[in-house]
Formats: structure tokens, C-alpha cells, sequence
């Protein structure tokens, strides 16, 4: 299985995404997704610098995907998007049907992220008609559904699962972080680069339950795949990925790429487990809540 | 500008039907629709009663076939489109890519509506639906301005339809696990939003808790009315504060800028609500008939009643209404 590394979903400083990816350049993983996947409004770091590290990255030996944005709502969101995707340089993965669009229009091959709806073997039939190279299984479907969807796979299309990170729940509208500090998304400040990680939403009880990233809604919890790795590997899993958090991605790389190659499991797993913001989860790929964790191997 | 009414069962039908609606919108008693309620919906019997009431008085009956099927249930997404197109309904209202292939393909004269559900927010995003499955008119997500929904409209290859008044959904649909991330449960493979079978109401020592599978989504004290835990409408805790985070219980309620929609081209409204009683599908209809009839008479001079206003403020969530997204400054 090769490694990915998602888009970074969150909002940071221009150096931070800088040294981020200069880090990238030496890591195991084989493949790096690019590019501002939540809001049009974070424009630190602009397509002719996203392309810029692209070159970089693959002169690095990396394949370089470059990542649209998820929910499109202004035109000129619209115009952006159609720019993004007739770069001759790099595929482009769709996170909306807008870029299906203009991708298989234009007769690219594309990528599919983790909020394009597949599932179902017809629907990835029929985006396999239109160019579809590589897609990520929606993060709330399991195990169960993954395994029929592999032994339907048209020929030539690779699958991903969102193997480590908070899991992008929700789009909205509306700005959550902006929300929280009274203000309107259109004066939102820019709060969102206060929380490289995303801002805490606790219940009344103190549990810390989502976090909020702009228009985005994420689980307090990382997903983390790590205990189902075997399964992953049998049902032919091609790219494990690993979606960017404000520290310690490196050595989580660094975890996964031992986990592949058959290292123990048993030190490894209480090891990344202190590097998450606050703990894991994975329900989701055993058919339970997404918040549930549970260690034991699927049926 | 078509008025689109929802129906949980035979009697809101009539009500839908009897009030002015020009079209009603129904569901089967599975999880192939977005409201899979226990006691909702139709069966084979009570469908081929609401086509002959709807078809007799010259209204048209739609089936939301919304959600999304995995694998091993495709053939009951199938059976849905099949049954649906037996009995001559005039539309079918889909989201998922894979329905729309075998819908578009099985019966191809069958007019197809891009549900909320698809999550489409653009002219080219309609366009993929359109060239791929010829859809004869989209229904847009509750994300969009009203001048982002005029450009859109412009640009569109089918008709638009919109969302007028209901329960708000502050998510863009078809793309929010909130709900499965507490439950297993999701509305696009299960069709409900936090579902009745994981919700708990606590009397405690200072009110009310309202749980979802165990997560608190509300407290409310000693007299204080407490709602339905639906995950995004209850209060959490954002650095020192503890509010609304998402949203308010609130519905949407469009009749203060109906003249605005009909302005811009808006095709259709749709009011949210199968799972609502016969009496607010009746009290609903009505008042948007009464509306949707004056604007069209006469947009310049069409002002909401007070009377109308009250009437959907007392069957709105929290007795509530807003523009939602419509109106930027709630973004």
C-alpha cells in the first residue's frame, strides 16, 4: 500500500505550510495532495505557489495531486475551480461534482475525494467512464461495504481510504470559527488561523465531541486505521491517507510506513495514539458510530 | 412558480392536495428516501391511493427515492424507481449517481429531479446531472445567497427549484455525517437524521438533558421547554461560551422575499416536512398557496400578512423563523 498525505484542511501561516511540506519532501509517503479544500477566503498560499511546491514535491519523487474546494457557492469560487482544473501540470482530485465536470469534460483523469458520494459499484462505474483514476471511500462507509466495492472495481481505478486524521463531517454556509468569536463570515478575520488544529466544541458535559474549522465541521477524535491494517491490505487497498495535523504528521508517516512493512503493532498503535490532539476513533469502518473506537478485528 | 408540498402519509397528502399544492412529494417505507420514519410513508396500497387522489385533481405526485445505496442493497433502490414509474408518478427526485444511471436507463421518458440530497451548488455541477442523465430540474441545497441562487439560475441547463419553508438543514445536504459520527446511523444510507431510536430525555436534578446515543446536546432548566436533540440545534460549549454553535431551533421561512424568488426565476418551493402532521402540511400549504397566489398577482405591492407569519412562526422549530443562508448576514 502507498501512503498519501491529504490536503491540510485547516488554516495556517504561510510558513507553517512552507516548512510543512519542505518536511514532506523527505518522508515515505508516495503521493501529496495540494491545495485549499474548505474556504476560498484562506489565500496565504495561492495556486502559483500550491504549483510551485507541487514542482518541488515531484522533484522530490512525489506524486502531486492538487486538491478543489468542497463546497463551491460564489461564482467565482466557480471560475477558480475551472482554472485549478485545466493546469496542465497535475491531476486534480474533484471534491464536488463541479469538478467531475470540468475534468471529464476536458478528458482528465481525475481523483475523487472523501466527499464525493460513491457508494455504490454503478456510481464508481460510471465515474470510472469518465476518467475517474483513483477515489477515496466516503469515511462513513466500512469494511463490509469497501470489500463489495473491491471485488466490483472497474479495471484500472485505485482505492484510498482516509486512513489517519479528524474526519471531515460536515460543510455548511456558515462559519462556525467566525460564529464563535461574534462576528459575520464576511468580517470573519481570519480567526481560523488562531486553530491549527480547528477550534474545540464541547458538550455541556465537557466532552469534547466536534471541532470547528471554518465552514467545516470535523470529529473531535482522529479516525485511525491502524488496527485494521491487515483487513485493508487483503481487500486491495492501493493508498492509505493521512490528512495533516498542526504537529507530529512526520512520525505518524513515519508509523504507517513501519505498519506496511509488517513492523508490531502493539507498540506502534499506543505510540501514534499520543500524537493525536486528543484520541481515536474508528467506528466507522466496523459499521458503528464514527466516534466509537474499537480495537478488535472485523468479521 | 410551482408549489411543491410534502407528504408523510395519505391523510397529509389530502391536505397537501385539498390546501393548493400544486405538487405533492411522497416517500416508500424503506430507507431508500431521506425521511425513514417509523409509522411514515407509503406502502403499495396507500401509494396507488395518493397517485389517484393527486392524479384526479390534476395535480402531480412525486417520489423521492434520496438516499444512497451501498452494494448490497442497490435492489431495493431499484424496486423503488421501478414501482414508482409503474403507477405514472410525474417525477422522480434522486441523488445518488448510480439510481440516476439505472433510472435514466430503465425508463427513460420518466422525469427525473436532482434532489437536495446530490449537494449540487453550481451551474456546472448541473450540468453533469443534466448531460448524464437528462434531469429536468435541480433542487438546491440551503447553502446558497439569494444572488448566489440568481447566478446560478442563469447558468443552469433545467429549472430550480427551492427551498420556500421547513426545518433548516445549516449543513449543505448529502455531504453531513454529524449524525452518523453519534449514531451508525446516516441519512444518506439510512435516511434519518438523528433518529428517534438513539434520542433520551433525562429528567435530572435541574431540568431536562436531551441525549443523542449518550452525546449531551441540550440542558434545559426547570421550565424551560426542551426540544428534539437534533444534533446541530442544540447548545455546546466554544471556548468560555456555552450557545447555539451551529444553529438555533429555527425553520426557514422565505415569504417575506417570495417576490425576490419569482424575480430571479425560481421554478418551484418546496416546503420541508414528511414528517410532520396532516395539520401543518395543511396549515403550511395554505398560507403559501395564499402567498405564492398574491406575489404573483401582484409582486410590487405583495407584503406577508401578520397573520401568515404567525401562522408558520407557531409550527416552526422554537417557534422560529429565518432567511437562513438566503440572507448573508447569517452566514
Amino acid at each position: 500500500m502507498k501512503l498519501s498525505i491529504g490536503p491540510i484542511q485547516y488554516f495556517w501561516a504561510r510558513e507553517h505550510v512552507l516548512d510543512f511540506y519542505r518536511e514532506v519532501a523527505d518522508c515515505s509517503a508516495e503521493i501529496v495532495y495540494l491545495g485549499e479544500t474548505v474556504c476560498s477566503k484562506r489565500r496565504l498560499v495561492k495556486l502559483d505557489d500550491w504549483l510551485a511546491i507541487g514542482r518541488e514535491l515531484r522533484q522530490s519523487g512525489k506524486e502531486v495531486v492538487l486538491s478543489s474546494l468542497t463546497l463551491l457557492e460564489a461564482a467565482s469560487e466557480a471560475s477558480s475551480l475551472k482554472k485549478l482544473c485545466s493546469n496542465d501540470e497535475f491531476m486534480v482530485e474533484a471534491n464536488d461534482v463541479t469538478a467531475i465536470q470540468f475534468l471529464s469534460q476536458a478528458g482528465k483523469a481525475f481523483v475523487t475525494g472523501p466527499s464525493v458520494n460513491i457508494y455504490n459499484h454503478r456510481t464508481l462505474r460510471l465515474l470510472a467512464g469518465k476518467g475517474l483514476k483513483r477515489w477515496v471511500l466516503p469515511v462513513e462507509l466500512g469494511l463490509e461495504t469497501l470489500k463489495d466495492l473491491q471485488e466490483q472495481r472497474p479495471e484500472g481505478v485505485e482505492t484510498e481510504v482516509f486512513a489517519l486524521g479528524r474526519l471531515p463531517l460536515a460543510y455548511s454556509a456558515r462559519c462556525y470559527t467566525a460564529r464563535s468569536h461574534n462576528l459575520p463570515k464576511d468580517d470573519c478575520q481570519f480567526k481560523c488561523i488562531e486553530y491549527p488544529d480547528g477550534r474545540m466544541l464541547k458538550t455541556q458535559e465537557d466532552q469534547e465531541f466536534l471541532v470547528l474549522n471554518g465552514i467545516q465541521t470535523q470529529s473531535a477524535l482522529t479516525h485511525v486505521v491502524l488496527d485494521q491494517l491487515a483487513e485493508l491490505s487483503a481487500l486491495g487497498v492501493d493508498v492509505l491517507r493521512i490528512s495533516p495535523q498542526a504537529s507530529g504528521t512526520g512520525r505518524i508517516i513515519e508509523i504507517f510506513d513501519d505498519a506496511r512493512q509488517g513492523a508490531d503493532l502493539t507498540s506502534l498503535i499506543p505510540e501514534l495514539h499520543s500524537l493525536l490532539p486528543l484520541g481515536a476513533c474508528n467506528g466507522y469502518l466496523l459499521n458503528q458510530p464514527g466516534m466509537d473506537y474499537d480495537t478488535t478485528a472485523a468479521a | 412558480m410551482e408549489l411543491v408540498c410534502p407528504a408523510g402519509n395519505l391523510p397529509s397528502l389530502k391536505a397537501a392536495v385539498d390546501n393548493g399544492a400544486d405538487s405533492v412529494y411522497v416517500g416508500f417505507k424503506d430507507d431508500t428516501n431521506a425521511r425513514h420514519f417509523a409509522g411514515l410513508n407509503f406502502s403499495d396500497r396507500t401509494f396507488e391511493k395518493a397517485v389517484r387522489y393527486a392524479h384526479d385533481r390534476g395535480r402531480k405526485l412525486f417520489v423521492a427515492v434520496n438516499t444512497f445505496p451501498r452494494p448490497t442493497g442497490f435492489g431495493r433502490w431499484k424496486a423503488a424507481v421501478d414501482q414508482a414509474a409503474e403507477y405514472g408518478v410525474d417525477a422522480l427526485i434522486l441523488a445518488d449517481m448510480g439510481v440516476l444511471d439505472y433510472a435514466s436507463e430503465r425508463w427513460p421518458e420518466l422525469r427525473l429531479h436532482l434532489s437536495v440530497q446530490a449537494s449540487v451548488t453550481s451551474a456546472e455541477g448541473i450540468r453533469f446531472y443534466h448531460e448524464n442523465f437528462g434531469i429536468r430540474r435541480v433542487v438546491l441545497p440551503r447553502v446558497l445567497s439569494v444572488s448566489q441562487v440568481t447566478q446560478v439560475i442563469s447558468e443552469s441547463p433545467v429549472p430550480v427549484e427551492v427551498f420556500g419553508f421547513g426545518s433548516l438543514c445549516v449543513m449543505v445536504e448529502g455531504r453531513c455525517l454529524l449524525s452518523s459520527y453519534a449514531t451508525g446511523r446516516s441519512p444518506n444510507t439510512y435516511g434519518a437524521c438523528s433518529p428517534a431510536s438513539h434520542v433520551r430525555w433525562e429528567e435530572t436534578e435541574d431540568g431536562t438533558d436531551t441525549r443523542l446515543n449518550g452525546v449531551l446536546i441540550d440542558h434545559y432548566a426547570e421550565g424551560e421547554k426542551a426540544g428534539y436533540p437534533t444534533l446541530c440545534k442544540g447548545r455546546f460549549q466554544v471556548g468560555q461560551n456555552v450557545f447555539y454553535a451551529l444553529e438555533e431551533p429555527t425553520s426557514l421561512n422565505t415569504l417575506s422575499i417570495l417576490p425576490k424568488l419569482r424575480e430571479i426565476g425560481v421554478s418551484a418551493i418546496k416546503v420541508e416536512g414528511r414528517q410532520r402532521s396532516p395539520a401543518y402540511v395543511a396549515q403550511v400549504t395554505a398560507v403559501m398557496r395564499a402567498a405564492i397566489d398574491r406575489c404573483l398577482e401582484d409582486p410590487r405591492t405583495y407584503q406577508p400578512t401578520d397573520q401568515w407569519m404567525k401562522e408558520l412562526g407557531g409550527v416552526s422549530e422554537g417557534s422560529q423563523t429565518t432567511l437562513g443562508a438566503y440572507h448573508r448576514p447569517w452566514q
